[in-house]
């Protein structure tokens, strides 16, 4: 299969990073994910081979780290901290609304596919709790309603892009 | 290296520096505790069940990773540790199921044992234990995912020590789960060494699951039938209607030279033995149908046939072919009863290597034919041709493991890409069908590397130049490389300094058929026959021109020369192709467990006990002789040994002349005749039948037959006692000079896989339903219209 060019710039220099191929596994896997939106059989498939590993040794990494996966995702992959600072500055309120929300429960995808939906453990954003991270980017000191905010904002631009 | 000193509970113990403490621990009879830890395989330090307090470090200690180092001080067994122990093994009950009674591995599970040394039956558990269905993975492997305590044995020795990484760990923390290669399933080489390296019933075997308990089995340590490496089974018997059933084959006993493997073959491939289609019972044939006889009415006329035959027309007119699985024994009695009671050199069997070229070329250099146990240890190993995962699973195990324990060098020269080439120093492609010309170019002859393709000129000499600088190299070939090719490469191994051979042949005694002579022109020991002296003064009289091979026994019958044809466990009309037809005039014997091509055209069919129903020895392909024990039974069956005897019994024949049974030199002492130990004897015999193995006093008793075996075969005269006790001896490959005369066109060799084996392959519900698994679709006939 074919990556981005950017993609492959990437993957060369990293090889030469190491003394073993298979050790660049894991950034591949990241690139790859943030390339494609999520780790189809397809790419398996191509870095197996690209690394000289079986297809089970790659799927044992994924499954291993809770940030790469197997299945498709929306364009907002919503993860909400619900670790300690975050909690008791009313986390759980806010994970609560973006299920009523979006419709879905955690591990979900919208139908539309815009949003997905993950409560995960501390992204070390504590001084600003409760915190919300949206793909790569940081969301602070939210409450309901800023949550809101924010998914309006999310949901026009994707549609917008969708429209282009 | 270096030696450490360490002082363990107590004790002083001093262990190479590099030692894991739990292997010094284990060195001074101090046994520490493990279920991840397995020799020969990764660290894996998972399981914690081997903690042991190590003086001057702040917490325990895992044993099974800590290596020794001077002056270092461990305690294995305080307070401290025992509870620590007896934690872990709580932890891991928590999930586990107590489902011992019904449990595969109940009385024979690591964790059981250690649940009842270490006492954690009360659990302050109070959550429900997590439940999942047990799951087919491949028709040999199943797997019960609660029972698993992940101590990734399976994947370990599926990866490092089969090459096959078929198994690996998913998730982590609490939800990790051993995962098979293909989502649900396993695609792999199904040799089950997973199901026999876990600690628990996690996995378990689709031939063996819930069909006994291990006490109630005898275990019986024998020799595989299958291939030619001679890898050590023990097959768990219990007691059916018809006899012995042989239940699983595993190896508990880890004594032999094939140490912690087995393939598929060896572990599953028994049920051979249980198939319906099996005779059990004589038949003759009656109007063009085989019809059950009495044992008495087939031997009378087996007999009267035979012995009309030799004496109106002569010993040239019977043939007689035997068979690469009957014991060395049964081989040797079948050569002298060819030449001694039927009068006829014409003898042969399915010969799947030029062994005789090979003992011709290795004479003057009696030990430079490797061993099983010599290919695990050797510095440098070079391949030619064959594929050893396939054919010769023990022969590419040691390979790999030599390579990944010794880092050993491999050479692999192939016309295919083999699976050993993964771990190949180097892996040189010729065009098919060019071994002999790559042995003749080691050998010398420059001109033959025109054949060896697209390789230059350099490339090969530059190989050969490298393996000439590797001293004690063993060099591995099969039946690709026959005659004038093998002394030529024996040739070029002579000036490697220290270098070894192994011939390869296909079937489990395929080496021993031929070391016992079954040829028409070779006595055993691959004495000519127009040189039998020795054996004509211990034989008698027997014919002196050599006589016709299978295929010239065809012809002969075809041609109404050849009147009588006796076929012990063989099929050349199936194997080899020969004409059914042209036997139609032909008196046919044939011994056998099933009614093969040969069987079916036979006038007499006679049911033998296969290899795990009888005692003798096996010589494997590199040479090393080992002893067979009988492990099932089946009635109304009988060994090809005791139908030999009784066929030249039937024959008129002396039978004390064919079988030096009791008489002078063979006396026993059997007990007292009254007092305390009256019935000694009678014990001793009951004992002695019940393994095959009477006091030799009995003519069907084959180790009558080994004392004659070791006194007139060279390079037979191994330690009896070694080879009683189960240990396997190398013989001597010793020739007369004389082997080079084979006809190379004879040879045919087994090409089987790792999931065939001839005859007994296609009656093994093991093996077919591997095969069945794999290509579920039956491959679509073409039309013909």
């Amino acid at each position: 299969m074919r990556f981005s060019d950017e993609f492959e710039g990437r993957f060369s220099e990293m090889l030469s990073h190491y003394p073993t191929k298979r050790s660049v596994l894991v950034p591949t896997l990241l690139y790859a994910q943030d390339e494609v939106g999520y780790l189809s059989d397809e790419v398996i498939a191509e870095l197996a081979t690209r690394l000289d590993l079986t297809e089970l040794e790659v799927r044992n990494v994924i499954s291993y780290y809770s940030m790469l996966t197997t299945k498709a995702r929306g364009k907002y992959n919503v993860q909400v901290c619900t670790n300690i600072s975050c909690m008791l500055r009313g986390a759980e309120e806010i994970f609560e609304h973006c299920k009523k929300r979006l419709g879905v429960g955690p591990h979900g995808t919208t139908p539309d596919n815009l949003f997905s939906l993950e409560e995960v453990e501390c992204i070390g954003a504590c001084s600003w709790a409760p915190a919300v991270q949206v793909n790569y980017d940081f969301h602070e000191n939210l409450t309901v309603d800023k949550m809101d905010q924010l998914f309006d904002e999310c949901k026009k631009e994707g549609t917008q892009l969708r429209n282009l | 290296m270096a030696d450490v000193n360490i002082t363990v509970d107590g004790k002083k113990v001093t262990a190479p520096a590099g030692t894991l403490l739990i292997e010094a621990c284990k060195s001074v009879g101090i046994e520490v505790p493990s279920f991840c830890y397995y020799p020969n395989l990764s660290l894996q330090g998972a399981c914690r069940m081997c903690l042991v307090k190590v003086e001057k470090m702040p917490k325990l200690q895992t044993a099974c990773t800590t290596v020794i180092s001077e002056g270092m001080i461990a305690i294995t067994n305080n307070d401290e540790v025992r509870q620590a122990r007896k934690s872990m093994v709580e932890l891991l009950l928590g999930n586990h199921p107590l489902d011992c009674p019904v449990c595969d591995a109940g009385g024979e599970c690591e964790l059981q044992d250690m649940t009842f040394s270490y006492g954690a039956a009360e659990s302050k558990f109070m959550e429900a234990k997590n439940h999942k269905d047990e799951q087919q993975w491949s028709p040999v492997v199943y797997f019960d995912r609660p029972r698993c305590i992940l101590c990734y044995r399976c994947v370990r020795v599926c990866g490092e020590a089969m090459d096959v990484w078929a198994l690996g760990v998913q998730n982590r923390g609490v939800v990790s789960v051993i995962a098979p290669n293909k989502e649900d399933h396993l695609e792999c080489e199904e040799c089950g060494m997973c199901i026999d390296i876990c600690p628990v019933g996690a996995l378990t075997s689709g031939a063996y699951r819930y069909k006994t308990r291990p006490w109630e089995m005898n275990h019986v340590g024998t020799i595989c039938t299958h291939c030619g490496d001679g890898c050590k089974t023990t097959l768990g018997v219990r007691r059916s209607d018809s006899g012995m059933q042989i239940v699983r084959g595993d190896n508990r006993d880890k004594s032999g030279i094939n140490g912690d493997f087995l393939c598929i073959k060896g572990r599953y491939a028994f049920d051979f033995a249980d198939d319906p289609q099996r005779v059990t019972t004589p038949l003759i044939r009656r109007d063009g149908q085989l019809a059950p006889s009495t044992w008495e009415e087939a031997f009378e006329l087996i007999g009267k046939r035979f012995a009309e035959i030799r004496d109106k027309e002569g010993g040239r007119a019977i043939g007689v072919v035997g068979s690469n699985r009957t014991t060395n024994e049964e081989n040797y009695l079948l050569s002298k009863f060819a030449r001694v009671v039927l009068k006829t050199n014409s003898i042969d069997h399915r010969r799947t290597a030029d062994f005789p070229a090979f003992a011709a070329a290795m004479v003057g250099k009696p030990h430079a034919a490797a061993t099983m146990r010599d290919v695990f240890n050797a510095p440098a190993i070079l391949v030619i041709g064959n594929n050893p995962t396939e054919q010769h699973p023990l022969l590419a195990w040691q390979i790999r493991n030599n390579v990944r324990l010794h880092r050993a060098r491999l050479y692999v020269i192939n016309s295919r890409p083999i699976k050993l080439r993964r771990q190949a120093t180097s892996f040189t492609e010729i065009p098919q069908g060019t071994e002999g010309q790559a042995a003749a170019f080691l050998g010398g002859d420059d001109s033959a590397a025109e054949a060896l393709g697209s390789g230059s000129r350099e490339m090969w000499v530059g190989l050969r130049d490298k393996l000439r600088g590797e001293g004690k190299l063993i060099i591995i070939f099969d039946s690709a490389i026959r005659g004038k090719d093998i002394s030529a490469l024996v040739k070029f191994g002579s000036a490697v300094s220290g270098a070894k051979f192994v011939c390869l042949g296909d079937y489990s005694n395929s080496r021993g058929a031929a070391d016992m002579g079954l040829y028409p022109d070779f006595l055993p020991g691959y004495r000519p026959i127009a040189d039998a002296s020795t054996f004509k003064d211990e034989w008698g009289d027997m014919p002196t021109a050599p006589g016709l091979n299978v295929s010239q026994m065809a012809e002969a019958a075809a041609a109404g020369t050849l009147k009588g044809f006796y076929v012990v466990g063989s099929n050349p009309v199936g194997g080899l192709g020969l004409d059914p037809f042209a036997f139609s005039n032909t008196f046919v014997v044939v011994q056998d467990m099933f009614l093969t091509e040969t069987a079916q055209m036979a006038d007499v069919v006679l049911p033998s006990a296969n290899a795990y129903e009888k005692a003798g020895t096996f010589t494997n392909t590199c040479g090393d002789i080992q002893l067979v024990k009988k492990a099932g039974e089946v009635s109304d069956v009988k060994s090809d040994f005791e139908m030999i005897v009784r066929i030249a019994d039937a024959t008129g024949f002396e039978v004390r002349k064919l079988v030096p049974f009791g008489g002078r030199g063979t006396s026993a002492d059997m007990g007292q005749s009254r007092g305390a130990q009256s019935g000694e004897a009678d014990r001793h015999v009951v004992w002695l039948e019940a393994h095959g193995l009477e006091p030799k006093m009995s003519p069907f008793d084959p180790m009558a037959i080994l004392d004659e075996i070791q006194r007139l075969v060279p390079g037979y005269d191994v330690s009896r006692m070694n080879l009683l006790a189960g240990n396997d001896q190398h013989t001597t490959t010793v020739g007369t000079g004389q082997g080079g005369v084979q006809d190379a066109k004879l040879i045919a060799p087994a090409n089987d896989n790792l999931f065939t084996s001839g005859t007994l392959g296609r009656y093994s519900r093991a093996l077919n339903s591997v095969i069945e698994n794999r290509n579920p679709e039956p491959a679509e006939e073409v039309a013909a219209d």
